[in-house]
């Protein structure tokens, strides 16, 4: 099963190779991984999708809480969570394509946010699989780029990781 | 308020701390911390033939006495060199602190001269590890430094430490921090209760109960409470390699040690059991032999400092997080006026162990007749006479290192020094050098092999320049045995590259370095021999005991099979 695996880190240099590491080391997988630094500069927040049985998940947490780095975790598809991902895509945008392309653009909600006669970059949030749904609306008329950030999440609700 | 720079820092830190003795080789990048140990008498350096030695070394002393060992080397091949010594105090949980030297910070990333990423190199291979970004986090750094390394579950911590770092002529305010806290790590210090009560209930039920203890036994300290609780409870009990001398060998409730080669009874006790306490192991390949097949009557309680060791290999029924020392105290003031449900069990089940015990009493080995060349197992029994069971035993790795586990009989902690994790060759002559030298007074016995002697034999030198005297026993049989047997078992005796044809004449080359040899050949001769080695504690003496080349070591589980599967001589399968 897709686990999402929310890390609250120490924001410093090596934390994140430690956690990249600790994947490969223990030949885990690694979906889709995204960090920041949090309203508190000293801590870094680590999203991490990965796929595995229970006792892989298991495993992984136990493993990423023994980093000495790592000050908290919360695997959040253990509760109701919010997961968004943001995506830029280009797509080429020419003759009859274009208003088709825009009219899908604003089906998903998505935006427009940069033009060129012959292209539109947009702008898209939402859970992975809305996006895989967009890509593939998009393929007929040709992609020429993506840019995912990965997914981010947050747990609903009064839970709240923190110090 | 005092000033001090990098290097005077860390000196003057070592000594803070207590670290008596650092095991190191100079370079370029360290110089300033060499030079600042050179000003100064309370922390003895000892100066290596090899970094990869003082790892080792540090390592030997941290498992004997239970403290961090330290090393010091320079930046790029100093470091790297050090590497192995590092990987294996990984692999078997010794705390451990190395500071490596690192080129300039403005010069990092440049492939700038004897420049390598070591806290790169040695990220999967360390508790964890630092890089001094400004001379005056040292003392903060190198005080979490050694409290990573001890607490928890031990493990060794590198510190890279770039040379301006250490300039003399930068000086910061030095304040030796008595205590350091760190939000993101926080060893557990206890078990569940919950979770003991239950352990100790199932305990008291069971009617074929085996302890399983290790390494982590030995780490915290618990052997006392260990033996008290298996004591009370009258259960048998079988150690991991690394868990030998926490319980008395000698007890009759001891069945040795369990696993590829462990004891007979040990493995079939394992197979039948219906509980399985396991404490400060961590269910490792060498023990399980095929997981699938692994005690299949059994439900299993397993503590473990380190949650990730449990249920990592094998799922335990009861998991409990927590120090082996007060996890064991808790288990026996819940076992304190109680009784077992089922003595009479208890009894047909102790009954079944002695058989098993009697079915491979004197039938372990066969002794060599008169005109044979010797068996390896005849030597260590006789070491084991001639020291009376009391010396510091180091191993390297091979056959030899199984006999010495098999043949010699621990009846405390930290007496057997071996590398179970990695099975480092090379490990056992440092591993003893650093021992002797915190240890002057005990015996200390390295038994090697004469592959494994040769990784390591450079520190000689060593042992020469600080007047080590460290006994080595060379259980030569002119071959990579361990090797050998694999390649008689699995690949039609087929001897690729475990014969070495260019041994020295290790009787010259001892020599050479002024020390004591004895070339050892029969039986008549063993005893003599090592009564002579042991003679005065401070002169290392050689043997060199020629072996008999064709001996296996056995019990040996068969692959993929159960605990109970072995065999049990060349000719002999359960
Ligand atoms: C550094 C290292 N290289 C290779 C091995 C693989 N290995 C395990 S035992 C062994 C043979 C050891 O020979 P020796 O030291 O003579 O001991 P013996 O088995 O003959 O007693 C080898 C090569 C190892 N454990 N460590
Ligand atoms: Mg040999």
């Amino acid at each position: 099963m897709r686990h999402i695996i929310s890390i609250l880190m120490e924001n410093e240099p090596g934390a994140l190779s430690r956690v990249v590491g600790l994947f490969s080391q223990r030949n885990f997988n690694i979906e889709t991984l995204n960090v920041a630094p949090t309203e508190d500069p000293s801590l870094s927040r680590l999203t991490v999708t990965t796929v595995g049985d229970d006792r892989v998940i298991e495993q992984i947490t136990k493993h990423l809480n023994k980093l000495i780095d790592v000050v908290k975790l919360v695997d959040l598809t253990e509760g109701n969570h919010i997961e968004r991902e943001l995506m830029l895509v280009k797509v080429k945008a020419l003759g009859a394509a274009r208003d088709e392309v825009k009219r899908t653009v604003d089906i998903f909600r998505a935006q427009v946010v940069d033009v060129t006669p012959s292209l539109y970059t947009v702008q898209i949030t939402g859970d992975a699989a809305k996006l895989d749904a967009f890509l593939q609306a998009m393929a007929p008329v040709g992609i020429l780029e993506v840019a995912r950030t990965g997914v981010s999440g947050i747990a609903r609700g009064d839970k709240v990781l923190s110090l | 308020m005092e000033l001090l720079s990098g290097a005077d820092m860390i000196a003057r830190f070592l000594q803070d701390e207590g670290v008596e003795y650092i095991y190191g080789y100079p370079g370029g990048a360290a110089l300033h911390i060499y030079d600042a140990l050179f000003r100064q008498d309370k922390v003895k350096h000892i100066l290596v033939r090899h970094e990869q030695a003082a790892t080792h070394a540090a390592d030997g002393y941290a498992r004997a006495s239970g403290k961090p060992g330290c090393v010091l080397v320079t930046s790029g091949p100093g470091a790297t060199n050090a590497v192995t010594g590092i990987a294996t105090a990984y692999m078997d949980s010794i705390p451990m602190v190395v500071l490596c030297g690192q080129v300039m910070s403005h010069l990092i990333g440049d492939d700038a001269f004897q420049e390598t990423d070591i806290v790169g190199v040695t990220r999967p291979i360390v508790k964890h590890s630092f890089s001094i970004r400004h001379p005056s986090e040292i003392p903060e750094v190198l005080k979490k430094a050694f409290y990573l390394a001890a607490t928890g579950r031990p493990g060794p911590v590198v510190v890279d430490i770039p040379k301006d770092m250490t300039a003399p002529t930068e000086r910061y305010e030095y304040v030796y921090p008595k205590k350091v806290k760190m939000r993101s790590y926080n060893p557990v210090t206890r078990g569940h209760t919950g979770q003991i009560k239950k352990a100790v209930d199932m305990m008291l039920k069971a009617k074929r109960p085996v302890f399983y203890t290790g390494g982590g036994v030995v780490l915290d300290k618990a052997s006392e409470g260990l033996t008290d609780l298996v004591k009370q409870l009258g259960f048998p009990i079988t150690t991991t390699l690394m868990g030998i001398g926490s319980y008395p060998q000698s007890d009759r409730q001891c069945l040795g040690w369990l696993g590829m080669h462990g004891s007979y009874e040990s493995n079939m006790a394992m197979h039948h059991a219906d509980l399985i306490i396991a404490i400060g192991a961590r269910f490792d390949d060498r023990v399980t032999n095929n997981t699938s097949k692994f005690c299949p009557t059994a439900k299993i309680v397993h503590v473990d400092v380190d949650p990730s060791s449990i249920s990592k290999t094998v799922r335990a029924d009861v998991p409990i997080v927590g120090p082996a020392s007060s996890v064991i105290n808790e288990m026996i003031s819940l076992v304190q006026g109680r009784e077992v449900a089922h003595p009479e069990a208890l009894t047909d089940w102790w009954q079944k162990i002695d058989d098993w015990r009697a079915e491979r009493e004197g039938k372990l080995y066969e002794p060599s007749s008169p005109g044979e060349a010797l068996k390896p197992q005849e030597v260590i029994e006789a070491l084991c006479r001639v020291t009376r069971g009391e010396a510091y035993v180091t191993t390297d790795v091979g056959q030899h290192q199984m006999f010495a586990a098999q043949y010699y009989k621990f009846d405390k902690p930290n007496r057997l020094i071996t590398s179970g994790g990695l099975g480092t060759m090379g490990f056992g002559f440092p591993a003893a050098m650093g021992i002797k030298q915190n240890f002057p007074d005990d015996d200390v016995v390295c038994v090697t092999g004469e592959g494994s002697f040769q990784m390591m034999m450079q520190e000689l030198s060593t042992c020469k320049q600080y007047g080590v005297g460290v006994k080595i026993v060379n259980l030569n049989n002119a071959s990579l045995g361990m090797v050998r047997q694999w390649q008689d078992l699995n690949y039609k005796s087929r001897h690729a590259h475990s014969y070495m044809e260019s041994l020295p004449d290790f009787h010259m080359l001892i020599e050479a370095y002024g020390f004591t040899a004895i070339t050892v050949t029969t039986l008549e001769e063993l005893e003599p021999a090592l009564e002579r080695a042991f003679a005065d504690k401070h002169e290392l003496v050689f043997l060199d005991v020629k072996v008999d080349p064709f001996e296996h070591v056995y019990p040996m589980q068969v692959p993929l099979g159960a605990m109970r599967d072995m065999l049990l001589s060349k000719t002999e399968r359960t």
